[in-house]
C-alpha cells in the first residue's frame, strides 16, 4: 500500500478497515499459493537433480539424502552436440526473425501498405493451424529439399514459427513511436532506411529485446518439429532430455539434472533482460 | 530566404466533411513573421502542415520562393519545423539532434559541429548541455533545442506549430520575445501557428485569423484590433474579448441598456440599406469609460477582477441583463453590487450584421 493511502485508512470505521485488510491479505495468500504451486515442480526437479538415482525414485519422497553431482557430470559428458544445435537454431532463427520482423512491422504500422489489415490477420492465422496438421507436408518438403536432420531446416522453421508473433509485437511497439518524431525525421531528410535505423529502432529497442527473448524461449524449448525432422545432426536440447530416458533402469535423477541444465540458459537470458522485458511487454499499456 | 504563397490551397479530410482548409489565399513576404491564429479546428495547423509537405493538397497550390512545391517532398522544400511537443530524438544527444538534418545532407562533421555550436550560442544554450540526452533537459531547454534543430539547417522558411504551448506562463512570455527577436536577427521567413491571440499580436508582423478552415482577415496586429472585418475577428482578437451585444435599431442609434447609443451616419445608412432591424454592437472593454452617474449605459457591478495596473469590471447591464466587461483604472474600482454608468465615444463602437457577422459601415 502506498503512503498516500494511510490517512484515508485511519479515517475508516472499524469494520470497513477490517474488510479492506482481510481483502488485501486474502489476495496476498492467493498470490503466494499460486506462486508456490507453479514453483514447486521446478524446486522438486532441482532437488532431484542432486539426488543419487536410487534416492530419487523412493516413495514417499525422501528429503534427507547426500547430494551428488554425479548426474550433472553425466549430463555434461553427453550434451555437447545437442546444446550446440539448440544454440545455433535458437540464435540463428531469432536473428532472422528480427531482420524480417522489423521491416514487416514497419510496413504494417508506420507506413501501412495497402490491405495491411489482411496481411496482419494472415500472419496470425498461420498460428491457428495445429502444427501436427502441417508436419506431413513439412516432412515431404524437407525430404525433397534434402534438409532433413539439418540445422538449416530448424532455423527456417523456427523463424517461420516465431515470425507472426514477433511482427505483431514489434508492430505494437512501433505504433507507440510519436508521429511528430517521424515527421521531424521526414523533414530532416531521413529516408526509409535511416528512419528505421536512426529514429524508430532506438525508441523500440526495449520492445525488440523482449520480442527476441520470447523468440529465444520458444525456439529453445521447441520439441515437436525437432523430434520429427531431426535425428542426430540437428538434434536439440529437448531431444537430449528425451534421449536421457532409457529403455530400462532408473532415470528420474538424470532426467532432472538434464532438465535443470536445459532451463538454465532461458533463466539467465530472462534475468538479464528482466527490466527491458517488463518495459517492453507493458509498452503499449501505459500512456 | 523566400516568400511563401498559398493559392486556393484546400485540404479535405473526409468526403462529406467540410474542408479543413478551404481555398486559402495567403501571401507571405520574404523575411516576414506571419502568425496563423484561430480556435481549435480552424485549420491553422493543417495549413502549416500543408506548407511543410506533411499534408497533401486536395486543391490549389503552394509556392515557396516563386516555385510550386505542392508535390515536392518535405525534405526538398528547404524548410525547418518546430513541433508542439518538440519531437526530439530521445536516443540522440542534443548535438546529434541539432545536427541530424545536416548529417542526412552529408555535411562534413567539423562543419556540422561548427554550425551546432553557432546555433547553441545564438540560443544561449550551454555547451555542457550538448552532450546530454533530451530526457535530462528541462522543458525550456528542450524547446530551445527544438529551435536549434531548425536554425542549424539555415532554411528558407521556419515553420512553428505552437512551440510555446508546453512552457509555463512566465517562460512562455520570455521565450515569446526571444523567438521574435531571433527571427528579426536571422530575417528568415517564418510561419507561426498559435491559438493564443496574445502570442499572435505580440509576435507577428502580420496575423492571419482563421476560422472553420477559412481565412477571415490577414493584417497587422494594429489593423486587426482597430479594424476587424467581421464579428469573429472582433471577438477573437483582444483580451478580454470585445463586448458584443445584440441591440434593436431605433431612430439615430441602437437601444442598449435603457438608452439609445448614437451610431455614426455610415453605420445607420448601411443598416437601413440592408433592411436590418437590429445590429450586433461591439465595444472593447477599455472603451467603456466609467462616468460618475452621468453616463448613458447603466448597469450593476457583479464581479471585480483586479489586475494591478487596471481592473476588470463584470457588469450586468440594465434592461437586458446581459454581462459586459469594462476595463478601468486599478485604483479604487467600484465594489460588487454598486450601480455604475458608462460613457462610450461613437467612434469606438463597432457594428456587425447579426446574420452574416460582417462589419457594417466601416
Amino acid at each position: 500500500m502506498s503512503a498516500s493511502a494511510v490517512p484515508a485508512r485511519t479515517r475508516m470505521p472499524g469494520p470497513q478497515r477490517f474488510r479492506e485488510m482481510s481483502n488485501t491479505v486474502g489476495w496476498g495468500v492467493v498470490a503466494w499459493v499460486l506462486g508456490i504451486a507453479f514453483f514447486l515442480p521446478v524446486l522438486w526437479m532441482v532437488i532431484t537433480a542432486f539426488k543419487p538415482e536410487s534416492a530419487a525414485e523412493t516413495w514417499p519422497p525422501r528429503f534427507t539424502f547426500s547430494p551428488t553431482l554425479a548426474e550433472f557430470r553425466l549430463v555434461f559428458s553427453g550434451w555437447g552436440p545437442y546444446v550446440t544445435h539448440s544454440a545455433i537454431a535458437t540464435i540463428g532463427s531469432t536473428i532472422l526473425v528480427l531482420l524480417l520482423g522489423v521491416p514487416a512491422a514497419y510496413a504494417l504500422s508506420v507506413h501501412p501498405v495497402k490491405r495491411w489489415r489482411d496481411g496482419l490477420f494472415f500472419f496470425i492465422s498461420t498460428k491457428m493451424l495445429p502444427i501436427v496438421a502441417a508436419i506431413g507436408p513439412l516432412y515431404v518438403i524437407a525430404l525433397k529439399a534434402h534438409l532433413l536432420d539439418s540445422i538449416w531446416l530448424l532455423i527456417i522453421l523456427y523463424t517461420a514459427m516465431n515470425l507472426p508473433l514477433a511482427i505483431w509485437m514489434i508492430r505494437s511497439f512501433m505504433l507507440e513511436v510519436p508521429g511528430e518524431m517521424l515527421e521531424a525525421a521526414r523533414l530532416d531528410g531521413a529516408g526509409r532506411f535511416r528512419e528505421i535505423t536512426e529514429v524508430i529502432m532506438p525508441v523500440v529497442s526495449p520492445g525488440l529485446v523482449s520480442t527476441a527473448l520470447i523468440c529465444v524461449i520458444f525456439a529453445w524449448n521447441e520439441l515437436f518439429l525437432a523430434l520429427n525432422l531431426t535425428v542426430t545432426n540437428a538434434a536439440t536440447m529437448p531431444m537430449y532430455l528425451i534421449s536421457s530416458v532409457p529403455q530400462e533402469g532408473l532415470y528420474i535423477a538424470h532426467l532432472s539434472a538434464a532438465a535443470t541444465v536445459a532451463s538454465v540458459p532461458v533463466i539467465i537470458v530472462g534475468w538479464i533482460a528482466q527490466r527491458s522485458l517488463v518495459r517492453g511487454l507493458s509498452m503499449g499499456a501505459i500512456k | 530566404m523566400a516568400e511563401v504563397r498559398y493559392v486556393q490551397a484546400t485540404r479535405v479530410y473526409a468526403k462529406d466533411a467540410p474542408p479543413a482548409v478551404d481555398a486559402l489565399d495567403l501571401d507571405i513576404k520574404d523575411g516576414e513573421f506571419m502568425v496563423l491564429v484561430g480556435p481549435s479546428g480552424s485549420g491553422k495547423t493543417t495549413a502549416l502542415r500543408m506548407l511543410a509537405g506533411l499534408e497533401p493538397l486536395d486543391g490549389g497550390c503552394i509556392e515557396i520562393g516563386e516555385k510550386d512545391v505542392t508535390w515536392v517532398q518535405p525534405k526538398d522544400r528547404d524548410i525547418a519545423m518546430v513541433f508542439q511537443n518538440y519531437a526530439l530524438y530521445p536516443s540522440k544527444t542534443v548535438a546529434e539532434n541539432m545536427g541530424f538534418a545536416l548529417k542526412m545532407q552529408h555535411v562534413p562533421k567539423d562543419e556540422r559541429t561548427r554550425r551546432v555550436l553557432q546555433a547553441a550560442k545564438l540560443l544561449d544554450l550551454d555547451e555542457k548541455l550538448l552532450d546530454r540526452k533530451p530526457k535530462a533537459l528541462s522543458g525550456g531547454q528542450r524547446q530551445r533545442v527544438a529551435m536549434g534543430r531548425a536554425i542549424v539547417r539555415e532554411p528558407r522558411v521556419f515553420l512553428m506549430d505552437e512551440p510555446l504551448s508546453n512552457l509555463d506562463a512566465k517562460l512562455r512570455v520570455q521565450t515569446r520575445s526571444q523567438i521574435a527577436e531571433l527571427q528579426r536577427r536571422l530575417g528568415i521567413t517564418t510561419v507561426y501557428v498559435t491559438h493564443d491571440q496574445v502570442e499572435a499580436m505580440t509576435m507577428g508582423h502580420r496575423v492571419a485569423v482563421l476560422s472553420g478552415g477559412k481565412l477571415q482577415q490577414c493584417d497587422t496586429p494594429r489593423q486587426l484590433y482597430d479594424n476587424p472585418v467581421n464579428q469573429f475577428v472582433a471577438g477573437f482578437i483582444g483580451s478580454p474579448a470585445m463586448n458584443l451585444q445584440t441591440a434593436p435599431l431605433t431612430d439615430g442609434g441602437a437601444r442598449l441598456a435603457g438608452t439609445v447609443i448614437p451610431l455614426p451616419t455610415a453605420v445607420r445608412t448601411a443598416a437601413s440599406q440592408a433592411g436590418l432591424r437590429e445590429l450586433v454592437i461591439g465595444i472593447r472593454p477599455e472603451h467603456l469609460h466609467l462616468a460618475d452617474g452621468t453616463g448613458e449605459i447603466k448597469g450593476e457591478v457583479m464581479l471585480v477582477e483586479e489586475l494591478g495596473a487596471d481592473a476588470l469590471l463584470h457588469v450586468r447591464l440594465a434592461e437586458s441583463g446581459n454581462q459586459v466587461v469594462a476595463r478601468t483604472e486599478g485604483r479604487k474600482p467600484p465594489a460588487p453590487g454598486q450601480d455604475v454608468t458608462f460613457r462610450v465615444q461613437p467612434d469606438d463602437i463597432f457594428a456587425f450584421d447579426p446574420a452574416t457577422g460582417a462589419r457594417i459601415g466601416s
